[in-house]
This record gives structure tokens, C-alpha cells and sequence, in this order.
């Protein structure tokens, strides 16, 4: 079994209202300051090996389905390091 | 005439579609998400809702479902399809209508009685109405907030595909307070308030006159009539 993670993040120049929420809660409980984007990760399981055409493959289905190109970005797509069993 | 309207799993408010269509003297046609088959209707509406429970994104998956296939082919051939919240994401993420909606800036669900602004009534949802005339929907949702990049906008703006705008309040952060779009024909239109709440006394929104007496979402649907019979 091996894995493929696909990273996505809204995009840097549009609004993140989660991460704005984020940002405002730590904040106010006195956690500190910070600026905060949530993103998403995306673990795809495959059998078997992962082939530069299935990576391929990965890669076109992070555009087209995994994000939107209007409000995000797709900022990784790897094989997770240590998974194959 | 007969008006379908397609239910996805995670559908709400497909059956106050329907009953709006009746009331505006058409015949409502239940449409199924995954079967390949329009039954024939002439217009569409994609009602409003969580389709998947906004798994994803909000309306992604079910701009996947087998159905749309026909949808698309119908729209591109001219058919009055409209999208309602829920149905304008599923819109916008079939890339039949341009941009994106995001979580609403305020980053909490909002209904409330929506003044909006028609700014285009050259299409088939808004026929019926006078450019600029200010009607209250009532709007109900969480990932409302519209936006698009800067080139998207201009795009928008000068070729007069902004159908609504938000007026008073823009309840959701959408960008030059956009409400709902059509498309370059006019024949697509996606918005985030709620038409087919607005089409019958005594359950509508608000109106100076009397409580709950709006029905100002009764002409969308006479409008797609009028499109349909002047086709």
C-alpha cells in the first residue's frame, strides 16, 4: 500500500474566513498573534507501487477535483515517505 | 411546461422548488442526481441545500453526479437553468457559471430577508422584473461569500453578467457585492438567496405592507415561462 498526499490552500490573495476565525479565537484566549490559513490534506491509498503515470494521474485529479483553481492552490502532491507495506 | 428540478443527496428545499413552479403554472418534474435522463423538461433548477454536506467544497461532488452531464449539455444548447444557493455552487463548480463561493467573511450562517438589486433582466430567471429594481429573497446559508480574481471580475462586470447584487447589507463578503451571475446568453442563472421562498402570501419574507407577504421569487419562475415560450 502506498499513499499520495495532495496539499491544497486557499489562495494567498483571497479571503480564508476559518483562518481569520482561527486567527481571531488563539487571539482572544491569549495564545498569541498570528496569522492563520487552513489548507487541506488529502491522503489517496493505492496498492502497489506508485508509478509516474499514477502520479500523473494524482496530479490532474488535485486540479480538477481536489481543488478549486478560482479560490485555491494545490501546493503538494508527494508519496508519503515510510507508508509502503 | 414542464420545469425540473434535481434533487442530490443532501437536497433541501427541492420541494419548495417544485411547489413554486406550480405556482407559477407550470408543471414540476422530480429529476433524480444519478440518473442520465432530463425526462424531457424545458428548464431546470438545482435547488438549494448540502449536497453532501458540503463535503469537499460546497456543491463539488454534486457537480459530479451523473446528471450533470445532461445539464451541461442542456445549458450549453440554451435550456433556462437555475441554480439556488446550494444549486449556485454546484453551478460555479461545473464551471457553467464564473468564480467561487467561500464561507460567508463573518463565518457564521446567516438567514435573514435580503434586499437585492436586479441589475440584469435580459435572461431567463429575470425577465419579468425592470433593470434595477429592488426585491427582498430571503437568503440562508454559510458559504455565501463570493469571490473571484481580479480578471474574473472585470470579465464579469463588463459584460453585464452580475444578475443580482446585494443592496442595504451584503450579508456575506461577497466581492463588489455580488449576489447571483448569469451566464454570457443569459439562460443560466445561479444565486445565493432563496426565490422559491418568496412565492406564496402568508409564507414569504417581510415586506412593509405585511408580514411574510413577499413574492417577489414568483416572477424568477414566470419569467423561465415566458423564456421557454419565446424560444
Amino acid at each position: 500500500m502506498s499513499v499520495i498526499v495532495v496539499e491544497v490552500m486557499p489562495k494567498a490573495e483571497l479571503l480564508d474566513p476559518q483562518g481569520k476565525a482561527i486567527a481571531g479565537a488563539l487571539r482572544r484566549a491569549g495564545r498569541g498573534e498570528f496569522q492563520v490559513r487552513q489548507g487541506k490534506r488529502f491522503e489517496l491509498a493505492v496498492d502497489g507501487e506508485v508509478t509516474p503515470e499514477l502520479l500523473e494521474s494524482v496530479r490532474s485529479i488535485a486540479a480538477d477535483v481536489l481543488s478549486n483553481g478560482v479560490i485555491e492552490d494545490v501546493v503538494g502532491v508527494r508519496v508519503a515517505a515510510g507508508v509502503t507495506a | 411546461m414542464r420545469i425540473g428540478v434535481i434533487t442530490f443527496p443532501g437536497s433541501l428545499d427541492d420541494r419548495d422548488a417544485q411547489r413554486a413552479v406550480r405556482r407559477a403554472g407550470a408543471e414540476a418534474v422530480a429529476l433524480w442526481h444519478a440518473d442520465h435522463d432530463l425526462r424531457g423538461v424545458d428548464a431546470l433548477v438545482l435547488p438549494g441545500g448540502f449536497s453532501y454536506g458540503d463535503y469537499l467544497r460546497a456543491g463539488a461532488i454534486a457537480a459530479m453526479a451523473p446528471i450533470m452531464t445532461e445539464v451541461v449539455q442542456a445549458a450549453d444548447s440554451g435550456m433556462p437553468v437555475l441554480g439556488i444557493c446550494n444549486g449556485f455552487q454546484v453551478l460555479v463548480e461545473a464551471h457553467l457559471l464564473p468564480g467561487g463561493l467561500i464561507r460567508n467573511d463573518h463565518g457564521s450562517f446567516i438567514r435573514r430577508d435580503q434586499h437585492i438589486v436586479v441589475e440584469n433582466v435580459d435572461t431567463a430567471w429575470t425577465n419579468g422584473f425592470v433593470t434595477g429594481q429592488e426585491i427582498v429573497i430571503p437568503i440562508k446559508n454559510a458559504d455565501g461569500g463570493f469571490i473571484a480574481d481580479e480578471e474574473t471580475l472585470k470579465r464579469i462586470e463588463g459584460e453585464g453578467l452580475v444578475a443580482f447584487r446585494y443592496a442595504g447589507l451584503n450579508p456575506n463578503g461577497s466581492f463588489h457585492d455580488i449576489a447571483g451571475l448569469t451566464n454570457e446568453r443569459g439562460n443560466i442563472v445561479g444565486l445565493m438567496p432563496h426565490p422559491e421562498h418568496a412565492t406564496e402570501p402568508g409564507f414569504g419574507p417581510d415586506t412593509d405592507e405585511r408580514m411574510r407577504s413577499g413574492v417577489d421569487g414568483l416572477v424568477f419562475f414566470e419569467s423561465a415561462l415566458r423564456a421557454v415560450l419565446a424560444a
